[in-house]
């Protein structure tokens, strides 16, 4: 039989049955259609982490003290080194690949005027921090070296800040009292938003650390150096020799750990990217469990059907139907009802996760990679499960199927 | 003049098993069809008249015994090559007429033609059409089975025999569950064919059905007892 007639018989044949089939696809419906709306919310929940990685700032690299963890232990606690100004300036002085080095000084405090007070981050950063960052300004410009070098009372405001003390307006050129320090604003950021863990990037102020650490907080403390590469490539070459630097700077003997981590920006964000990986395949597993269902529904049904219509087996088998012929469209036919679900399943699957993303405001990703492969396993599906009762009708004895009543 | 023959069966036999006691349907059927022939093959119930008709149909092994059709060795084909020659070398016409339901005239009689592999390029809607006409259903190929009255379904399933030209036209009881009329009316149909050059081994009850062939075949517990020709006696059937 030619392909089309096949195609036709198997539609005609699903066609005479409308309730029954529409019931048997319900199952493939569900399972792909979950399968697709799973994904949609695990590939949603990647890309936004990716976005945000992305934020953070570009081929950043990042030293903090403390020995890193690993699996969650730290590994002990003598191995823990201090992180200077010193460092930083070596790192900057030395480094073949880095271009951009800012130590970071950190405190929380309060910031006064506009329309009130804000509690809010201070970060005291080196000039390089907004190439580090690549964060553009909104308003205004960054400090410079020489605002650095003379402690003076300037100050950046992220988004948020600006947003809450000054709203709607160019803050630029006025004053907020620091812990009863006056200070100029000279520049307001453009908002980056939030990090994959939910907290706002732009609710911070940032000012030359040596004006933070002699003026603002009397909190000299470095938290974190950052640095930054001109290509990705540099990256891991650039982690070897600041950890070398680091290392030499604060004389670590050969065999003792190091006492601080350096990491890149991916290894910041791995943990959380495998973290909704892992929440992508078990969802996508879980529905892959309906669409199991649906094929075993399938399975069902075409064996009842092949129980139903023996006596029509017998008479293709007695026109001359081969075995083949009879197996190619009991096949057929289990697999149109399966790709018909799926298609159906894929519909409903991306209008769910539509619907889904507009009610909840979760980010939802639908790719044609997600619905090839989904329709491909619904006719998968349709093979598996069709083929049991597609052999079964072929190995008909003709004269025993005639008889069937 | 050379006999041409149709088929030829020699010592058929059919044995039945059914748990310890055996059934032996056929005891060794000796038969011989020429081309154009009309038989009637009359007996008891119980008789083994289906059950040769089937084997003779290629629905069934003989447990033993040889037949030919058409010049091939039928007992050791696959069957798959079985299938074949029940689409190519035999049309089968049952009492129970055996049309798919739901589906229409026409596409009851393509069915045959689908499953062709022998013949390419055969004008399938075309040749069902004419298979319908030449049974006198020109003006229902759209019904289906349940439009149709019995006679009409029984035309159906005859020009779903006729469609591939076979060698030879089987038909077991076919007027079984026809009225009388009606009967007449399909059996007028077979001679017919039978006019026309179709050979005809039809299965029947009525001895007035078997009074219109040429030569009626009696089977009695699985053998013949009977073969005998009325050449002379060539009764047409009235209406
Ligand atoms: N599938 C089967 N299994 C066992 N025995 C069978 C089977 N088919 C037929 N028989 C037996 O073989 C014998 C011949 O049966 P067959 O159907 O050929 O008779 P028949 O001449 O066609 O009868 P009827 O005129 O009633 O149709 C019967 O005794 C029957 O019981
Ligand atoms: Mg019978």
């Amino acid at each position: 039989m030619k392909a089309s007639t096949l195609v036709k018989v198997a539609s005609q044949s699903i066609l005479k049955n409308k309730m029954r089939t529409l019931l048997t696809m319900l199952g493939i419906v569900i399972g792909v259609g979950a399968v697709i709306v799973m994904v949609a919310i695990g590939q949603g929940a990647q890309s936004q982490i990716q976005e945000q990685i992305n934020t953070l700032g570009t081929n950043m690299i990042v030293v903090t003290p403390g020995a890193s963890r690993q699996g969650g232990v730290s590994r002990g606690a003598q191995s823990y080194n201090r992180l200077t100004i010193k460092d930083a300036e070596k790192i900057k002085r030395e480094s073949l690949f880095v271009s951009a080095v800012s130590p970071v000084v950190f405190s929380r405090t309060q910031v006064i005027g506009g329309q009130g007070n804000w509690r809010t981050t201070i970060n005291g950063v080196s000039t390089d921090y907004q190439i580090i960052r690549n964060w553009d300004l909104k308003y205004g410009r960054f400090f410079d070296q020489i605002e650095l070098r003379q402690m003076r009372r300037v100050m950046v405001l992220g988004h948020t800040v600006a947003e809450n003390l000054f709203p709607g307006e160019d803050p630029v050129g006025l004053t907020v009292q620091v812990r009863n320090v006056p200070v100029e604003i000279i520049g307001v950021l453009e908002p980056k938003g939030q990090t994959a863990s939910g907290t706002d990037q732009d609710d911070v102020v940032f000012a030359p650390y040596t004006t933070v650490q002699t003026r603002l907080s009397g909190w000299s403390r470095i938290f974190q150096i950052l640095a930054s590469t001109p290509s990705s490539n540099d990256i891991p070459s650039a982690q070897e020799e600041i950890r070398a630097i680091m290392r030499e700077s604060h004389g670590i003997s050969r065999f003792a750990e190091d006492g601080f981590t350096v990491r890149n920006q991916n290894d910041l964000a791995e943990a959380e990217q495998g973290t909704t990986e892992v929440m992508t395949l078990l969802l996508a597993a879980i529905a892959s469990i309906s669409l199991l269902v649906g094929g075993i529904g399938i399975m069902n049904i075409m064996l009842v059907s092949v129980t139903e219509r023996t006596r029509e087996i017998g008479i293709r088998m007695a026109i001359g139907a081969r075995g083949r012929d009879v197996l190619t469209q009991f096949l057929v036919e289990s697999i149109v009802m399966s790709v018909l679900g799926g298609a159906i399943g894929v519909a409903i699957g991306f209008a769910g996760s539509n619907i889904l993303s507009q009610l909840t405001g979760w980010n939802t990703v639908t790719s044609p990679t997600t619905i090839m492969i989904a329709l491909a396993f619904s006719a998968g599906v349709g093979i598996f499960f069709g083929f049991y009762p597609a052999r079964k009708a072929a190995a008909l004895n003709p004269i025993e199927a005639l008889r069937h009543e | 003049m050379e006999r041409d023959l149709v088929m030829r069966t020699q010592g058929l036999t059919k044995v039945y098993t059914m748990g310890n006691t055996e059934v032996h349907a056929l005891q060794g059927v000796d038969l011989t069809v020429e081309r154009g022939e009309m038989i009637a093959i009359v007996g008891a119930s119980g008789s083994g008249k289906s059950t040769l008709m089937n084997i003779i149909g290629c629905l069934d092994y003989p447990t033993s015994g040889t037949y030919y059709i058409d010049g091939v060795h039928v007992e050791n084909l696959s069957r798959n090559q079985l299938a074949d020659i029940r689409n190519s070398k035999i049309g089968f016409v049952f009492q129970g007429f055996n049309l798919l339901a739901r589906t229409t005239a026409r596409e009851n009689v393509e069915l045959p033609l689908l499953y062709d592999r022998s013949r390419r390029k055969i004008e399938v809607r075309k040749t069902a059409e004419e298979a319908l006409e030449r049974v006198g259903l020109g003006d229902r190929m759209n019904h289906e089975p349940n439009e149709l009255s019995g006679g009409q379904q029984q035309r159906v399933a005859i020009a779903r025999a006729l469609v591939t030209n076979p060698s030879i036209l089987l038909a077991d009881e076919p007027t079984g569950n026809l009225d009388s009329k009606t009967s007449v009316e399909v059996l007028a149909l077979f001679q017919e064919l039978h006019d026309q050059g179709m050979t005809v081994l039809l299965i029947t009850h009525e001895s007035d059905v078997a009074d219109c062939t040429e030569r009626i075949i009696e089977l009695r517990d699985g053998k013949i007892i009977e073969d005998k020709c009325i050449e002379a006696a060539k009764a047409h059937l009235t209406i």
